[in-house]
């Protein structure tokens, strides 16, 4: 029940550190190739970029195991590409082609695959919680020692229906992960003018759920304790809360007017906790990679993120029978 | 001075029940608070106390006794030092005897006979000629189907408030949590937004849920999960995965449980597209359709009626009796009007459809059962015949069902009508909860025969 300190220590092997350097670049290199579309029109409505957030999902999805599931926001392309989802698919469902991850019925906010156990991208803020507890609850029924992560913000934290769930999800000794990825910011609220509490993580001691908040800047960090959370999990232990600390850059949704925090306070992040810059000193100063290796790995990224990009601009609009296909199974 | 003790009602709908046991015997003496005997109804058996002190002079009804009705002398109450004079007692006197032992323990003459046509015209029989019938009441019927679907399929669970140990708020589990144990019949916490929420992941996660909700008024705690979550995933996700589910319980009005506690939600989810929704009538129909819920690959939202939850009819005696959606079912041929309606609705129809015979009029009464699909088909080609429509249910008139039926006969029959569609609907106000506002509320079968005289001209 106690909180753990997070320790910058780690095991790691130069191997793994260029993996978390490489899948963190990409979410990066394609929010940013998804903010350039969206300005050029070819991404409509809503998009949510997950810039600065990279470390959460890289440093969980290094603790997962296969089979695992994972359920999130609408703020969900780097889950996405975190858990192996194709980046042409996500970028075409962006620019609602045909070959997009839901034949362009989705949308930036609703994407799913089976095969890689993910479970969406959901509109409505805190709906996921439940939702997730309820994979949890298929696994334990069907006794398959997965784990689910369920990722909300802080903003949904607030939500009547997550405590609903805290309290069933530990009645029920449910193996799910909730992940709160607090990016200090719902929309333009600060987490210090929606609450009193002094932390999020410890409102899961009310329904006796064990947890502790993790410094979600550093990958490393985050890695170890998904590690932590899963084991509990799987051990049969019940669910488990991570309070993940992040940072968005970029705001809410592309029309956000940044008018609630200073350039400042996002400059400071950027250039004192950014997730890839850590793990690039690292890589560097450890001597595990030189400049040349990791200008290859950016070249490599750049790459796949451009492919994306005209795969969602080549690939057609959807045929019009598509408008009623898929409404009932 | 002697006092009466009148056969309590137990619950908003009850109107008669089983004196199970007494408790006390005449001579003895009793204080307010003093169990006195165990009453039962096919809900639930309660204990019943004594709310004066005195002596027991009389026990009126053996114990034992079915169909006792609410209200009638069950005993009389006497004071100290008084006898009790049955000459003298001021209603019934007559006791009514315990039936012997080996009496059956089936239910008798079903309930529905009043409400039931006088003869059932099936065009389209959902089950094969000369299939034997069992009498059944609509809340066996759904257990039944429950209880067989999990039988055959180890991913079917029932979650709900009160669905496990206290065997269903209305007792429509009853007993299921003996059959499949604690994992399969769960009961939940008070919490409709959490447990639907949980339900639709575990339906993403491979499960089958049943979920009752102990009204469907509370379901619009959870109604962002059956719409947003349950009804859209399969299109937003490509066709990758949906919620097969069922969301099922009582919906409508009961009787005097005020605004709060009786609307009829079936103009509200037959809107929606990715839902099915099923409101049936019969016990026969309440079976079929559950069966075929459960093992739809979508969300359905069942709606059932706690009035009819008590009545019986007849419900074929199948191995596996299914009824597909997007079927109506004709209860009754005619030629001069059509009337169509569905759920306890048809309760109104029916009646309706007796009265206006005897007027010579002759109704065609049409049960959709199913609200979406709908099979307007079998409504139009009825209206082709007798050229005049009313329809009949408990809800609202704005954005009714019934709104939506007219609106598609007028678009596609409107050649074939001699005369406006005329829909029946509940009035337009919240449930008030005096019996004779109540009353009034609702639609009436007077209300149906006047509409249908409208139609016709009569």
């Amino acid at each position: 029940m106690a909180a753990r300190k997070s320790t910058a220590k780690s095991n790691v092997s130069a191997d793994e550190l260029k993996t978390y350097y490489r899948e963190m670049l990409l979410i990066r290199r394609f929010e940013e190739k998804a903010g350039q579309l969206y300005g050029m029109g070819l991404i409509g409505g809503f998009c949510h970029l997950y810039i600065g957030q990279e470390a959460v999902v890289v440093g969980l999805e290094a603790a997962a195991e296969e089979g695992d599931k994972r359920i999130t926001s609408y703020r969900d392309h780097g889950h996405m590409l975190a858990c192996g989802m194709e980046p042409g698919g996500v970028m075409a469902e962006l620019t609602g082609r045909e070959g997009g991850l839901s034949k362009g019925k989705g949308g930036s906010m609703h994407m799913f695959s089976k095969e890689k156990h993910f479970y969406g991208g959901h509109g409505i803020v805190g709906a996921q919680v439940p939702l997730g507890a309820g994979l949890a609850f298929a696994d334990k029924y069907k006794g398959n020692g997965r784990v689910t992560f369920t990722y909300f913000g802080d903003g949904a934290a607030n939500q009547g229906q997550v405590y609903e769930t805290y309290n069933m999800a530990q009645l029920w000794e449910l193996p799910v992960v909730f992940v709160i990825e607090n990016n200090q910011y719902a929309m333009g609220t600060s987490v210090q003018r929606s609450t009193k509490s002094p932390s999020l993580w410890e409102r899961g001691a009310a329904y006796g759920i064990a947890g502790e908040a993790v410094d979600g800047m550093n990958v490393l960090t985050v890695k170890e304790a998904g590690e932590r959370a899963v084991a509990h999990c799987r051990a049969g232990k019940g669910p488990y809360i991570l309070e993940v600390n992040t940072y968005r850059y970029r705001g809410h949704s592309m029309s956000d007017p940044a008018k609630y925090r200073t350039r400042e306070e996002v400059q400071k992040m950027r250039s004192e906790r950014d997730p890839i810059e850590q793990v690039r000193d690292m890589l560097l100063t450890g001597k595990h990679a030189s400049e040349d290796d990791l200008k290859a790995i950016d070249k490599e990224i750049k790459d796949i993120v451009n492919q994306a990009a005209d795969f969602s601009k080549e690939s057609p609009e959807p045929a019009l029978e598509e408008l009623w296909t898929d409404i009932y199974a | 001075m002697a006092t009466e003790i009148l056969m309590p009602a137990l619950s908003p709908t009850m109107e008669e029940g089983t004196l199970a046991k007494w408790l006390v015997k005449e001579g003895d003496t009793v204080n307010s608070g003093d169990v006195m005997a165990e009453i039962e109804t096919d809900k639930a058996t309660m204990e019943f106390e004594a709310v004066d002190e005195g002596v027991v002079g009389a026990i009126l009804i053996a114990e034992g006794s079915e169909g006792v009705k609410v209200n009638t002398p069950i005993a009389v109450l006497v004071e100290d030092g008084e006898t009790y004079d049955a000459s003298a007692a001021p209603a019934p006197a007559a006791r009514v005897e315990a039936p012997v032992a080996e009496a059956p323990a089936v239910p008798a003459a079903p309930v529905a006979a009043a409400a039931a046509p006088v003869a059932v015209v099936e065009l389209t029989p959902d089950y094969p000629e000369g299939t034997e019938m069992v009498s059944t009441t609509v809340r066996e019927a759904l257990r039944d189907a429950m209880a067989e679907e999990m039988r055959g399929d180890e991913d079917v669970f029932l979650m709900g408030e009160e669905v496990a140990e206290y065997q269903g708020a209305y007792k429509i589990s009853q007993g299921m949590l003996d059959e499949f144990g604690p994992k399969r019949v769960i009961d939940t916490p008070i919490t409709e937004h959490g447990f639907a929420g949980i339900a639709t992941g575990a339906a993403f996660g491979g499960l089958r849920p049943i979920v009752e909700f102990m009204t469907f008024n509370f379901a619009m705690q959870a109604i962002d999960h059956l719409i947003n979550s349950a009804a859209k995933t399969l299109y937003m996700s490509g066709g990758q995965m949906g919620a097969p589910m069922v969301f099922r319980g009582p919906n409508g009005a009961a009787a005097r449980v005020g605004a709060q506690h009786s609307q009829d939600y079936a103009a509200w989810y037959m809107q929606v597209p990715g839902l099915k929704v099923v409101m049936p009538y019969s016990a026969a129909d309440a079976k079929g359709l559950m069966k075929t819920a459960i093992r739809d690959n979508n969300p359905v939202i069942f709606l059932e009626n706690e009035i009819l939850y008590g009545k019986s009819f007849d419900v074929p005696k199948l191995d596996d009796f299914t009824i597909p959606f997007g079927k109506a079912r004709i209860w009754r041929e005619g030629t001069d009007v059509t009337i169509v309606s569905f759920g306890i609705g048809m309760t109104y129809a029916l009646e309706a459809a007796d009265k206006l015979a005897e007027d010579g009029i002759s109704a065609e009464v049409i049960d959709l059962r199913t609200l979406r699909p709908m099979d307007l088909p079998t409504v139009i080609q009825s209206v082709k015949k007798t050229n005049r429509l009313v329809t009949v249910e408990e809800g609202w008139p704005q954005g009714s069902v019934g709104s939506y039926i007219a609106s598609e006969v007028m678009q596609q029959a409107f050649d074939y009508l001699d005369a406006p569609v005329v829909t029946c609907t509940g009035k337009d106000v919240p449930m008030p909860y005096a019996a004779n506002l109540e009353k009034h509320a609702l639609i009436t079968t007077d209300e149906v025969v006047a509409a249908v005289k409208q139609v016709t001209y009569r």
